[in-house]
């Protein structure tokens, strides 16, 4: 009876290290206190990354997490300040160190990126063995005959002569990573693969993917849809700001916690954040701007939409959620596709930009860098934009006229720059979003749209730009105002509209806004 | 001083003055004479003002005139509209089939200038919408009319090369009785006082730069970028026309297959040494306006030096590269850290003396 207690317990410790070997053994990629600096910026602070065999792995993460980094780093396009990565190589870890992306796809690391990057005016079979480091002859029927074998092996319906433009992008998409997989990859690398695919496209994705997994290979899958990662990963690894928060099994990590660990708030730390107070609603005041059934070409979803004066409310969500494409519905910077718009009661028709700014709108864009600012025009040229196109083409401003604007809002905001002729292009990123506010502010604009305002700018004038919305609001401006810190947002807004998956899932006032309450709107769950 | 630099090295006119500056002082060195100016009597028995300076102003006024409009198109419309000489041909070819209808006097020759300014600008139109519109590269848009516009203008006066005479006509070609300057100076003058009119009274320019350095951004802020490349191409028009009309009463007839033969190369060329980016972007009319005495100057001179004129065109564009490489921002680049440098160690040197 001991003996066989004995025998059982020693049966148990062997299978229990043979277990963990084959735990080593199945780790495909690990990287170690992988740290990298930019100008200004630590973009990833002893990172940790790994990866098993036959793996499906989420990389998540808000913007600036430092997911892309990460993945630069792995294939190559940056180097890496310090760390280690190791990559299975015939049964064992190696350190590797990848100078190029051309370097990583030989060592077994493909990525397939958002947009295509194959050439679409090729035939998926050129597409499959294009650029592959054999400058050989080519055997135009074997190649054919290769991609015809790899497409029914995985199942992707598409032919080998066909020309790769003329597929959907998923199936471009798959024709990527089959590439992918044909060149031996090991480590596979979905950056933002679904984002532009619909539900069953998803779906064909998904299940190529299982069949790649079947097949032993590591994926890393990086996306902005939550379902999906539930659907599909096996584990998840999140990172906030450069540092990793932590490594979860999908099943011990339950989606709000997620969130939570994603935007970087426990939930216990929640109740101690200071409510803004509702300003004093006028029930019998028209709202300031008022929108019914609104929807575009880039947000197809409609939704209803108001804001009273004064107040400051704001769209939250994930990225790529909507909430930018909402805010554009409302300025019409998207082709209006549908709805009807009211500017205090009255119904207004507004088609284009000019039309929102020529009734007291005013919208500063999500990207200032391609939407916003004019790069090579000066701070002055930049600053009287909008009013001198709300002015008319035939009413130039003079050069005296344009010079006091400028200098009146370059003193006001406090824009630091060399003189108003100075390029814009030449200024921080911080002061350009200021040029950016003034351009705005001198329109007098009744309600403003800030969108994404305090993105990739110093901590001081992200408090500025805050206080600078209080004080207008408290002038009678009303705002709209979007950021993926959700503290500012709890700060400065009286209510808030809750996206997920492009749509308007709920709205949050006053005692209901908590982080807790827009995470579990967020992940689909009742409040 | 630095500042001075930095500011003088930062300004579109630099590349184009400093070539202009060269050219002089080299046909200075060259020949003393080569810049007097002298009043002769003409045929006309008038007395007129001659000389290699004259000439200069005079042969360029054409290419000046159309690199106008060009300067506006490429500054909006990251690109070139190669078919100016070819739509200029069709404006020419339209002038004189109007003037040949009637008798020639002042409000025919009027109306005749009108009708091909009509033509022009309906013909750039074209090119417009499949540019603002269709979102053609402007190169492959604007082939179409560079290659079939000849032909048209063979259509417009029946395949004939007809000719035109008059002494009004040869008084806007050649010298209006009593001014001594020729009148393609004039003309060339009026035309930029009235685009420098044009841009000081209304927000073109402003609207020409946004669109051309950020599409996204000018529709955001209300502009419509279709209208405004649309209005690049119609004033192109009218200077291409203008352009056309000149050089129709230069030589008194019209011949759709050598009227301004290859000008759409010189036009552009003017613009890019005029300091405007070839790819758009900030503009500068007076720089493209100096190009295209700069190229005309050029050409000048090497007759002047007796060149074959065979060999003319390679000369020109041996010049031509250097200009162009100088005007490069790579060599930009290195000639403000060079200075930097320079400036830096003056510095350096001078502090240890204030020390002391």
């Amino acid at each position: 009876m001991r003996i066989f207690r004995i025998l059982t317990s020693l049966l148990n410790q062997t299978s229990g290290i043979l277990r963990m070997v084959a735990m080593q053994n199945n780790i495909v990629l690990s990287m170690r206190n992988i740290n990298k600096s930019f100008p200004g910026v630590r973009a990833l602070q002893n990172v940790d990354f790994t990866l098993r065999k036959g793996e499906i792995h989420a990389l998540m993460g808000e913007n600036g997490a430092g997911k892309s980094t990460l993945i630069k780093i792995l294939t190559g396009v940056y180097p890496k300040d310090s760390g280690q990565i190791f990559l299975d190589t015939g049964g064992s870890l190696k350190e590797i160190s990848v100078k190029s992306p051309h370097e990583a796809q030989n060592l077994g690391i493909s990525t397939v990126y958002q947009e295509i990057t194959l050439c679409p005016n090729l035939t998926v079979a050129e597409n499959m063995f294009i650029g592959r480091g054999n400058y050989r002859l080519v055997n135009w029927r074997s190649m054919k005959k290769k991609t015809s074998e790899i497409l029914a092996k995985l199942n992707i319906p598409a032919r080998a002569t066909q020309q790769l433009g003329t597929c959907s992008i998923a199936v471009q998409q798959m024709v990527a990573i089959a590439r992918a997989v044909d060149m031996e990859c090991k480590v596979l690398i979905l950056d933002e693969p679904t984002s532009s695919l619909d539900e069953q496209e998803v779906e064909k994705l998904f299940s190529l993917m299982r069949e790649l997994k079947s097949r032993g290979v590591g994926i890393i899958f990086i996306t902005h849809f939550l379902d999906q990662v539930y659907e599909i990963s096996d584990r998840i690894t999140v990172l906030r700001n450069g540092e990793p928060v932590g490594e979860y099994e999908v099943k011990d990590l339950p989606r709000v916690q997620l969130i939570s660990k994603m935007m970087g708030k426990d939930l216990e730390d929640v109740s101690t954040l200071k409510k803004r107070k509702l300003p004093d609603e006028r029930p019998d005041a028209p709202p300031v701007y008022e929108a019914v059934g609104l929807s575009s070409t880039n947000c197809p979803n409609a939704f209803d939409f108001k804001i009273s004066k004064g107040e400051v409310n704001g769209f939250t969500g994930l990225l790529g959620s909507g909430r930018s494409e909402s805010v554009r519905a409302i300025f019409a910077a998207d082709k209006i596709t549908g709805g009807r718009m009211k500017i205090r009661g009255k119904d207004v028709k507004i088609k284009k930009p000019k039309d929102a700014m020529m009734h007291g709108v005013g919208y500063l864009p999500e990207d200032r860098k391609r939407d916003g600012i004019v790069e090579d025009l000066s701070v002055r040229e930049n600053i009287i934009l909008a009013l001198q196109v709300m002015k008319g083409f035939f009413r130039p401003f003079s050069r005296a006229e344009a010079e006091a604007f400028a200098d009146e809002y370059i003193k006001l905001l406090g824009i630091k720059t060399a003189s108003m002729d100075t390029p814009i292009k030449s200024l921080s990123g911080g002061n350009q979003q200021k040029a950016i506010l003034a351009r705005w502010l001198l329109t007098n604009p009744q309600y403003l749209i800030l969108d994404e305002p305090t993105r990739g700018i110093d901590v001081g004038t992200k408090v500025e730009i805050q206080k600078l919305i209080l004080k207008l609001a408290e002038e009678g401006v009303s705002i709209t105002f979007i950021s993926s810190e959700i503290e500012e947002m709890l700060r400065t807004c009286s209510r808030l509209i809750v996206m997920r998956d492009r749509r308007v899932v709920g709205e949050l006032k006053g005692e209901e806004m908590t982080q807790d309450n827009i995470m579990h709107m967020i992940a689909g769950e009742a409040v | 001083m630095g500042n001075f630099l930095k500011k003088l090295t930062r300004s579109q006119l630099v590349i184009p003055l400093f070539s202009l500056l060269l050219l002089v002082v080299f046909n200075l060195i060259r020949d003393v004479e080569f810049f007097s100016i002298s009043i002769v009597t003409n045929n006309q028995g008038y007395p007129v003002l001659s000389g290699n300076l004259i000439s200069i102003l005079n042969g360029a006024s054409a290419i000046a005139i159309m690199s106008i409009g060009m300067t506006l198109i490429t500054s909006c419309c990251k690109g070139q509209d190669i078919s100016v000489a070819a739509v200029a041909a069709i404006a020419g070819s339209v002038f004189v089939s109007v003037l040949r209808s009637h008798e020639i006097t002042i409000p025919v020759i009027i109306l005749a200038f009108f009708y091909s300014c009509f033509v022009s600008v309906l013909f750039s139109l074209f090119n417009g919408i499949l540019v603002a519109v269709f979102k053609i590269q402007p190169m492959i848009a604007t082939l179409i009319l560079f290659s079939a516009g000849r032909s048209i203008a063979y259509w417009i006066n029946g395949g004939a090369t007809p000719t035109v005479s008059s002494p009004l006509l040869s008084a806007i070609g050649g010298f209006i009785p009593g001014i001594p300057i020729p009148t393609p100076i004039i003309i060339m003058v009026i035309f930029m006082i009235l685009i420098s009119l044009v841009l000081r009274f209304t927000t073109l320019g402003l609207y020409t730069q946004v669109v051309g350095i950020n599409e996204g951004t000018a529709h955001l802020n209300g502009i419509n970028p279709v209208w405004v490349k649309l209005t690049a191409f119609m004033i192109s028009g009218i200077s291409v026309a203008t352009a056309g009309c000149i050089t129709v009463c230069r030589i008194g007839l019209i011949n759709h297959e050598t009227l301004l033969l290859d000008a759409e190369m010189d036009v552009i060329l003017s613009v890019a040494i005029g300091g405007t980016a070839l790819s758009g972007g900030k503009f500068n009319l007076y720089g493209s306006v100096i190009g295209a005495y700069i190229i005309q100057a050029l050409t000048v001179t090497l007759y002047a030096m007796k060149v074959p004129s065979a060999a003319v065109k390679a000369y020109k564009a041996v010049v031509i590269i250097i200009i162009v490489i100088f005007s490069s921002p790579v060599v930009k680049d290195f000639v403000i850290t060079l200075y930097k440098k320079l400036f830096k160690k003056r510095v350096k040197t001078k502090i240890p003396i204030k020390a002391v």
